[in-house]
């Protein structure tokens, strides 16, 4: 292995590496990182056998990951750019005799769009086609266990222009910061600055770290780099160390990431053996050498303070800043700490020239952004554009939206740290502070894609679950606010929780953010609070009406299928029946809840079979057609007329049990559930003392009417009193009488009313008037007969209208109203 | 506990670790992690030998030991099976998954089989999101699981 001694050698090198290399020649690129999960390496041994037995001149090079994961495993073939996707062992004999021998496409091998048309070229793939590919430019392309693959793509001219170019450290700090770099871990602090900072501090030695930590859920940009382009890490590490004046730096890798531990050894080794690491790098006096830490399995320790307490061999708890790190960091020293994607893109900003760079991003950030796509979105993998780009690109465009027949709801950005942004906000442009904005965080770049079949609530407690166990424990808030956050989110997504839960739960977030030390605690109440601003009514379901309407929670329903059919029909049950051939059974227990099979088995929406487990799987079960078919079969062999349903009768059913013991709440449940479904229920109520208020709120009747209740009747020993619900906009006054005819009442006093009886003849009026100003505008469109006048007004000495009317003071002449009143009665029986 | 104590092989192979780290100033965390890559976890008494060659209070290994998740102080199975539990593998059903082997070998997650043959354990995303639901075996990776497709990919490991 050649070790370089100047730059010039590796200027040499590079160019006797691509003379050797052959433009024409065929090379087939296979992903060999995550693709191995699905063959990828029993397709290569294949390949390596078939082409060696064909004798060709091809070569075979395993790379990093291609991008286009949901395609895997992948491979693309030099010089022609074709695209092979999804292929199995069996396929590399068609792949070798035709594509390589005869020089013909595979169809059945190659890219189909969304209207069946086959692409053969990666380039023009519109998952590739919309991005910009600046930091995985190498991955997929080279061989990341290979320096000579790098060396000979460009790699280390960045370090070689630095040199060469004598460039010194205040003047790379200088273009770092032009070119508005900010830290692709998450928080977006800019990278000239940290560099800056770290330099200017005194204190010796100093140390430089790059956070390989990638612990949020749902994020692979940071293994996909390491992975495929190791080198591009160690180039901008160098770089790094040069202008903030380090020798020593470390790489601090999740273990959970073997092969991207491994492809980093191998780099660094490799790196060591030219010269590129050690003691008087190419003999420009500078010095740098990587050691490599392994993560032992705390999310905590992504956070800077906590993973250089994992490096010092210590628990990973954070502690508090200032002072930072670039002031004291490890072993107290100044201490850089930048994200493996920040790194991989320093060599970029040299190479091209800050102003380049940051014409690619928005004002306040250049460059951009590797995202991770996964979930339920039909292009799952890895992507890289522009910062900026609208999430609607990204999801619809590069990521080919949610599978057909499944409806986009959110995305979650940021992992546990961030939040989910709904539909309507999709215009947003990607960038530190839209994000921020709309309540989720850039994060390290995962992107979860959800559709109705996510329930958020369920997404709230899933991602409290992960918070509270990876708190290192060390704040009170963060170790036990969280326990109880969960709680309460668990309670909800079990079916009990209470509607003051969104208040409490909404408090204990703010309290754990504003209260906690390190980013962990300050940020894991967002996936809560991101869900309740925007999808409060998904909780408001699960708390009033026990339903989960994306059917995830498992203890709020007996099946997806059940829960998402609006009559409830028990749908496993009938579906069994048919396939034990009981069809008879079956349509019974459709007619359970339903009474048109026949009908619904035709024209029903069938919202069951959108959320069919199965559908997960291949297709959903055919529920709809099912039950057209059971009901078709009854028609054909019953002769008897299915019996018409049962006319309901008022049943009677009693809660009974002492003070106290949720009486009334059983009634509401009862009460509120079953009025939905179209049944008609009154209540009963027994008090036992007089002088009760029948619909004051908080009242146990007040309880069962706002329940639904259509009849409330409260009853004490001697008295009774009822209270119908009806729409009283079909009603006039004679349609409220009847309400009560059959008691044969002899009179029926009306407080109010006066739009219904003031034309009225029939009726007698009274009229009660504050002073003379109201008495007019009351006796206004009154007509007669009234029979008097009376209120505040009769303590005045007001004369009266006209002869006929009079006005009358209750406390002193109350006997003559009731005289008039009597006169008119015995006037009407004498009729 | 099952292996009481080390013999002398596995001392000499202790010592050698410890030697390695020599220069480190902050070797505990590789040392832990190279040593249980011999007994498959971390047996008290090589934890207790440490303490005393590194000078390092057994206190503060023991806190460290119990705060990472990668570290066991009970024997393993010679297999160990991971669920993903990551938010991709999780709106994609990997709880279903968890549940199918949970009955299937009879046993929680932390927790390893009578006979030695698998542990199970759930992780916090391995960064294969597009594969999920996704399951590891050892180092092998499987993806897009279902309840019956995991149930057979363990049972491969079984007949091993």
């Amino acid at each position: 292995m050649a070790k370089f001694s100047t730059f010039k050698d590796l200027d040499g090198y590079r160019q006797a590496l691509l003379e050797k290399k052959d433009p024409k020649k065929k090379r087939i690129r296979i992903c060999m990182t995550g693709c191995r999960a699905h063959g990828a390496k029993e397709i290569k041994e294949s390949l390596e056998k078939e082409i060696k037995v064909a004798k060709i001149d091809t070569e075979i090079v395993p790379t990093g990951c291609q991008g286009f994961c949901a395609r895997a495993p992948v491979l693309t073939i030099d010089p022609d750019n074709i695209f092979y996707q999804g292929m199995e062992v069996e396929d590399v004999k068609d792949i070798v005799q035709k594509t390589l021998i005869e020089g013909k496409l595979v169809e059945r091998l190659l890219y189909k769009d969304s209207k069946d048309k086959t692409i053969a070229h990666i380039d023009e793939i519109p998952f590739y086609r919309d991005q910009t590919k600046i930091v995985l430019h190498n991955c997929g392309k080279i061989n990341p266990t290979s320096i000579d693959d790098y060396i000979a793509s460009g790699g280390y001219n960045a370090l070689e222009k630095v040199f060469k170019e004598k460039i010194s450290p205040e003047k790379i700090i200088d273009e770092i910061k032009k070119s508005n770099l900010r830290g692709r871990g998450g928080a977006g602090f800019p990278t000239g600055l940290k560099w800056q900072f770290t330099k200017n501090t005194p204190n010796k030695p100093k140390y430089l770290i790059c956070n390989g930590d990638e612990g949020d859920p749902g994020a692979f940009m940071d293994r996909a780099v390491l992975e495929g382009d190791p080198h591009s890490v160690i180039e901008g590490m160098l770089i790094g160390a040069y202008a903030i004046g380090t020798e020593e730096g470390y790489i601090y890798v999740r273990a959970e990431y073997p092969i991207a531990v491994e492809h980093v050894k191998i780099a660094i080794d490799q790196a060591r053996d030219h010269g590129l690491l050690g003691k008087n790098i190419l003999n420009t006096g500078f010095s740098f050498d990587i050691k490599i830490k392994q993560g032992a399995g705390a999310f905590v320790c992504g956070e800077e303070t906590a993973l250089m307490a994992s490096i010092e061999g210590k628990r990973g708890t954070p502690r508090p800043r200032p002072p930072f790190p670039a002031q004291r960091g490890l072993w107290n020293k100044p201490t850089c700490i930048n994200n493996v994607e920040t790194f991989a893109n320093v060599s970029h900003i040299i190479l091209r020239g800050a102003e380049e760079f940051a014409k690619i991003g928005t004002e306040k950030s250049g460059g951009t952004k590797i995202f991770a796509l996964a979930g339920k979105v039909r292009n799952t993998g890895l992507i890289e554009v522009p910062i900026g780009t609208s999430l609607r690109k990204i999801i619809f465009d590069i990521g080919g939206g949610v599978v057909p027949g499944k409806e986009f709801k959110a995305v979650q950005i940021g992992g546990p740290s961030g939040g989910c942004i709904p539909e309507r906000h999709l215009n947003l442009p990607i960038d530190y502070e839209s994000l921020k904005g709309a309540g989720a965080i850039m994060g390290s770049g995962g992107m979860i894609v959800m559709d109705d079949g996510t329930c958020m609530v369920d997404i709230a407690r899933f991602f409290m679950d992960f918070a509270q166990n990876e708190s290192c424990g060390k704040c009170t808030p963060c170790r036990i606010g969280t326990k109880r956050m969960l709680e309460i989110l668990e309670g909800i997504t079990k079916g009990n929780g209470k509607i003051e839960d969104l208040q409490k739960l909404e408090e204990l977030a703010k309290v754990v953010k504003d209260s906690s030390l390190c980013g962990l605690g300050q940020t894991v109440p967002n996936p809560v609070l991101s869900t309740l601003r925007y999808f409060k009514n998904e909780y408001e379901e699960h708390i009033m009406e026990k339903h989960c309407s994306a059917a995830a929670c498992d203890a709020l329903m007996i099946a997806p299928c059940q829960s998402a059919c609006p009559a409830g029909i028990n749908v496993p049950k009938y579906v069994v029946h048919i396939a034990a051939g009981e069809y008879l059974e079956a349509v019974e227990t459709i007619r359970e809840k339903n009474p048109f099979p026949a009908i619904c088995g035709r024209i029903c929406d069938h919202p069951c079979e959108k959320k069919c487990r199965r559908g997960e799987l291949d297709e959903s079960v055919a529920i709809r057609e099912l039950k057209r078919f059971a009901a078709d079969w009854y028609f054909e062999h019953e002769t008897e007329p299915p019996q018409p349903f049962p006319k309901t009768r008022g049943q009677k059913v009693a809660v009974i049990g002492s003070k106290n013991s949720g009486k009334t709440v059983a009634i509401e449940y009862m009460t509120s559930d079953l009025s939905k479904r179209g049944f008609r229920i009154g209540s009963i109520k027994h008090v036992h003392h007089p002088n009760f208020t029948i619909d004051t709120e908080g009242r146990d009747t007040w309880k069962h009417a706002h329940a639904g209740a259509k009849v409330v009747v409260c009853v004490a020993k001697q008295e009774i009193s009822i209270i119908k619900k009806v729409d009283t906009s079909q009603y006039d006054i004679d349609r409220i009488v009847d309400q009560i005819k059959e008691e044969n009442l002899d009179v029926i006093f009306w407080e109010g009313f006066h739009s219904f009886i003031a034309k009225r003849k029939d009726v007698l009026k009274i009229i009660t008037a504050k002073n003379s100003n109201d008495l007019s505008q009351r006796m206004e469109g009154t007509s007669q007969p009234i029979i008097a006048i009376t209120g505040p007004i009769a303590q005045t000495d007001f004369e009266g209208i006209g002869e006929k009317t009079p006005v009358i003071n209750l406390e002193k002449e109350g006997e003559q109203l009731i005289q008039i009143i009597e006169g008119y009665l015995k006037k009407s029986s004498a009729q | 506990m099952g292996k009481a104590m080390f013999t002398e092989k596995e001392k000499e192979e202790i010592d050698k670790i410890i030697e390695k780290y020599q220069d480190d100033p902050g070797p505990l965390i590789s040392i832990l992690q190279e040593l249980q890559s011999i007994f498959g976890y971390l047996p008290k008494e090589a934890l207790f030998y440490i303490s005393e060659k590194l000078k390092i209070p057994e206190s503060r290994i023991w806190e460290t030991v119990t705060f990472y998740t990668q570290f066991y102080l009970e024997p393993r199975g010679k297999n160990t099976i991971r669920v993903c539990l990551g938010t991709a593998c999780h709106v994609r059903g990997s709880s279903r998954v968890l549940e199918r082997l949970q009955k299937k070998l009879g046993i929680k997650p932390g927790e390893t089989t009578l006979d030695y043959t698998f542990s199970l354990e759930t992780v916090r995303c391995l960064g294969t999101c597009f594969l999920a639901p996704v399951i590891m075996i050892n180092s092998d990776y499987f993806g897009n699981m279902t309840p019956d497709k995991a149930e057979r990919a363990v049972a491969r490991y079984k007949e091993e």
